[in-house]
């Protein structure tokens, strides 16, 4: 794994929400084709982690560097151009597009239209039962259903970098067995993630490493196995 | 001549115009939640400039037939308008999209206030009689009279709406618009850009509220610079008739009032004993508001799918 190129690079990033520092501070290094995962309890910093990872907040202090360039003064609405995809916390699905029209907004800022129903199709082999309700509203479909929505409208957008906040929250455990599946499977065509979840043991599982965040900081990072394997983090995360 | 028939026709024209500004309000709301309030004077703005210009090229000698002459007349005001609609945005109430809703709806009946008063400046503060360049030979039907330039605004305001509703539907534009209105932060994930989105949604709502100033000055054979307010007032309360936010609702809206006010007009008089004339017809258009309002506050159409988890 070493050897392979560092796809996103984050150093001391802070983060401060009205007054409120969310994140203080933080290290990151994603390289490419893994998986990382990072957890941590509610309000730990994640979601505004991601947030800023994408543009959607600006970071108060610190550096991202993304694919070899600094990225945090560009718009939110140029990340996703350069490979940058966020499949966001409760989904975010438009509910009164139709699902087709929700994935067809994952390609929005693509223009090779043989290419779009290329993936449109791979994305339908993914999730027959998107195929099934394409003319549905994705406001009447169930969680689960509008999450597979939510990962299908982003693997439409081509990402090099997945990042994904909470897929699992919500759901029954069967579906979120399902998502996680379509995540690994995701992965293995070689799209590089990372992954904020609640259900800490199960992307432990999944990741090939991983980041512990508390109060804004990290406080652990390694290996997935090195995590799932430490006392501490079992007794804080793992519930054992 | 039989009344109700007579009425149902004039509403249908009225109504028609109302649904076409009902658009501009429906988009704009959809997006933003604001009430663009100086949507009515773009519609007055659309009709001034129209007659200025077909006065200043029918004076320097131009020679075309009357329609033509009009269609020349939108050439320059439509574009005008939109670019009113653009800069309205950009300077007014762009810098207010963060701040607590009412200070961009105040901002809102200040640019109205001033447009108005620019137009009393040009314009000064008189009715201009909108040149008779339209056809208008009569037909009888079903016992009533319909014009030929009732039949004009009817078609075309069909038409344009049409347009519109495809193009909302049908393009990337469009379904970009309806993605902004339901979630601007997933939508600029998605690259969208939601400043140029909300732009062009004032654009549109201008050159529409331009076409429809054109009828309303055909329509009543004048036009002036106060004109705006009570016709942005009555697409506004069609807009809410039908669910401000839904596109079809503002259509639906815009018919049902034009034509409630119009059947209402012609049996004022008779209802009343002649007490109240039929130019009390605003009245029928206010108290659908206030009905609306307290019976069914999200319209006739503006039930909108749950949300799920």
């Amino acid at each position: 794994m070493s050897e392979q190129k560092t796809l996103l690079e984050v150093k001391g990033l802070q983060v401060a929400y009205g007054g409120i520092q969310a994140v203080k501070g933080i290290d990151l290094e994603i390289k490419q084709g893994e998986l990382v995962a990072l957890i941590g309890a509610n309000g730990a910093g994640k979601t505004t982690t991601l947030k800023t990872l994408v543009g959607m907040v600006k970071p108060a202090a610190g550096t991202i560097i993304y694919n070899g360039e600094d990225s945090t003064r560009i718009p939110v609405h140029h990340y996703v151009s350069r490979g940058l995809a966020m499949v966001p916390e409760g989904r975010g699905i438009f509910p009164r597009l139709t699902v087709e029209e929700n994935l067809w907004m994952g390609a929005y800022y693509r223009n090779d239209k043989a290419e779009i129903l290329m993936d449109l199709e791979r994305v339908y082999g993914l999730f027959p039962r998107l195929k099934e309700r394409y003319k549905q509203l994705a406001g009447t479909l169930s969680g689960g259903e509008q999450q597979m929505v939510a990962m299908g409208r982003a693997i439409l957008s081509r990402p090099k970098l997945l990042l994904l906040d909470e897929p699992s929250m919500g759901l029954a455990p069967i579906i979120v067995q399902k998502i996680f599946e379509i995540i690994r499977q995701i992965a293995s065509e070689g799209v590089t993630m990372l992954l904020v979840e609640q259900n800490a043991k199960l992307a432990l599982k999944t990741a090939n490493r991983g980041y512990v965040m508390e109060s804004g900081r990290i406080t652990y990072a390694d290996s997935a196995d090195a995590l799932l394997a430490n006392e501490k983090v079992q007794h804080a995360y793992l519930g054992e | 001549m039989d009344i109700f028939i007579q009425q149902l026709i004039n509403g249908l024209v009225v109504g028609s115009i109302y649904a076409l500004i009902a658009l501009g309000y429906t988009m704009v709301y959809g997006i933003l939640q604001l009430i663009n309030f100086a949507h009515g004077e773009i519609v007055m703005m659309g009709a001034m400039i129209t007659i200025s210009a077909v006065s200043i090229l029918s004076g320097s000698g131009v020679n075309l037939p009357g329609p033509l002459l009009v269609v020349a007349g939108l050439l320059v005001s439509i574009p005008i308008t939109m670019l009113l609609g653009f800069t309205i945005e950009r300077v007014a109430y762009r810098p207010l999209r963060k701040a607590p809703r009412l200070a961009p709806l105040i901002t809102a009946i200040g640019i109205s206030i001033v447009l108005q008063q620019v137009a009393v400046l040009i314009w000064k503060n008189n009715p201009r009689s909108f040149p008779d360049l339209l056809p208008h030979a009569s037909h009888d039907f079903m016992g009533a009279v319909i014009t030929d330039l009732q039949i004009l605004i009817v078609v075309l305001a069909l038409v344009v709406m049409g347009g519109l509703l495809i193009m909302v539907e049908k393009t990337k534009l469009g379904r970009a618009m309806r993605a902004v209105s339901m979630n601007q932060s997933v939508a600029s994930l998605m690259g969208v850009n939601i400043n140029y989105v909300i732009s062009m949604t004032f654009v549109i709502g201008s050159a529409l509220g331009a076409v429809a100033g054109v009828m309303v000055g055909a329509n009543y054979g004048l036009a002036y610079p106060t004109m705006g307010f009570m016709i942005g007032l009555k697409a506004f309360t069609a807009a809410v008739l039908g669910g401000i936010g839904n596109l079809a609702g503002a259509v639906a809206g815009g018919l049902l009032l034009g034509i409630i006010e119009s059947v209402g007009a012609g049996y004022l008089g008779p209802i009343t004993g002649g007490v109240l004339g039929s130019h009390y017809q605003d009245i029928f258009a206010f108290m659908v508001l206030i009905l609306v309002l307290v019976f069914r506050p999200s319209g006739l159409l503006g039930e909108r799918v749950a949300e799920r988890a």
